[in-house]
């Protein structure tokens, strides 16, 4: 692999989350990271492994999530577990979520997705988080490798940033 | 004047630093690159992108309507 003569810093992230805000962090520290000359590594284990789909349909929920406050009308509104809790309320709530980063000029995560590999990030699946939840080869990207623990340890060993997210 | 002119207004961490970085790549050494963003955090960010990948920032300013502008100098 190209880090063994690579006298760059580097980075790597565990991606463990899956949800459509906690997918934020990772993508940014790694696609930033990158831009700034980094060889930068995301593993993504757990449900963080859905991140690498083909077709991505992230979700965001207000449910056991007291902080998540949306602003309205000039305050910032939580939602208690009990509506949040409601059919239909995380799909609004989603919604909500994704018209306020388009609004806002944030990236979505496809966009961070694509910036990751132009950037030559090193995407790496877990192979018994793939076997656990059944997903196939063919269910993810084409860019990423699939591997277990020891390559995450390895290069952990090498990274002068390590993460877990 | 600068070589090249990158409009990053409206967006948001990381866009400004990822088009700029995508700018630079294209840009020949000793090339400028100007800047144009809205996000405040942009401020100490390219301070940050430039000391990281030693680049030149040669100017930071702010402009009249919440724009910021930055000169940055591709040295390697």
């Amino acid at each position: 692999m190209a880090e063994d003569t690579s006298n760059a810093k580097s980075m790597s992230l565990i991606v463990t989350k899956g949800s459509l805000d906690w997918a934020y962090p990772p993508f940014i520290l790694a696609t930033t990271a990158s831009s700034m000359g980094l060889d930068v590594s995301m593993f993504f284990t757990f449900y963080g492994l859905g991140l690498l789909q083909k077709k991505l349909d992230l979700e965001v929920t207000a449910l056991g999530n007291p902080a998540m406050k949306m602003p309205m009308a000039g305050m910032h509104i939580g939602m208690p577990n009990l509506v949040a809790a409601m059919p239909g309320v995380g799909s609004m709530a989603t919604s909500m979520m994704k018209n306020m980063i388009e609004k806002k000029g944030v990236a979505s995560i496809e966009e961070l997705r694509e910036e990751a590999i132009e950037g030559d990030v090193r995407l790496i699946g877990c192979q018994m988080t793939m076997d656990l939840f059944e997903f196939k080869k063919e269910d993810l990207i084409d860019n990423i490798e699939v591997a277990g623990a020891a390559t995450y340890v390895e290069n952990a060993l090498e990274a002068d940033i390590n993460l877990f997210i | 004047m600068a070589d090249q002119v990158l409009d990053a207004k409206g967006l948001s961490c990381p866009l400004p630093i990822l088009r700029a970085k995508k700018a630079i790549k294209g840009m020949e050494t000793g090339g400028t690159l100007e800047i144009e963003a809205t996000d405040p955090g942009s401020v100490k960010d390219f301070e940050a992108f430039c000391r990281v990948t030693g680049n030149d920032l040669l100017e930071s300013s702010e402009e009249d309507g919440g724009v910021y502008k930055f000169l940055i100098k591709k040295t390697g």
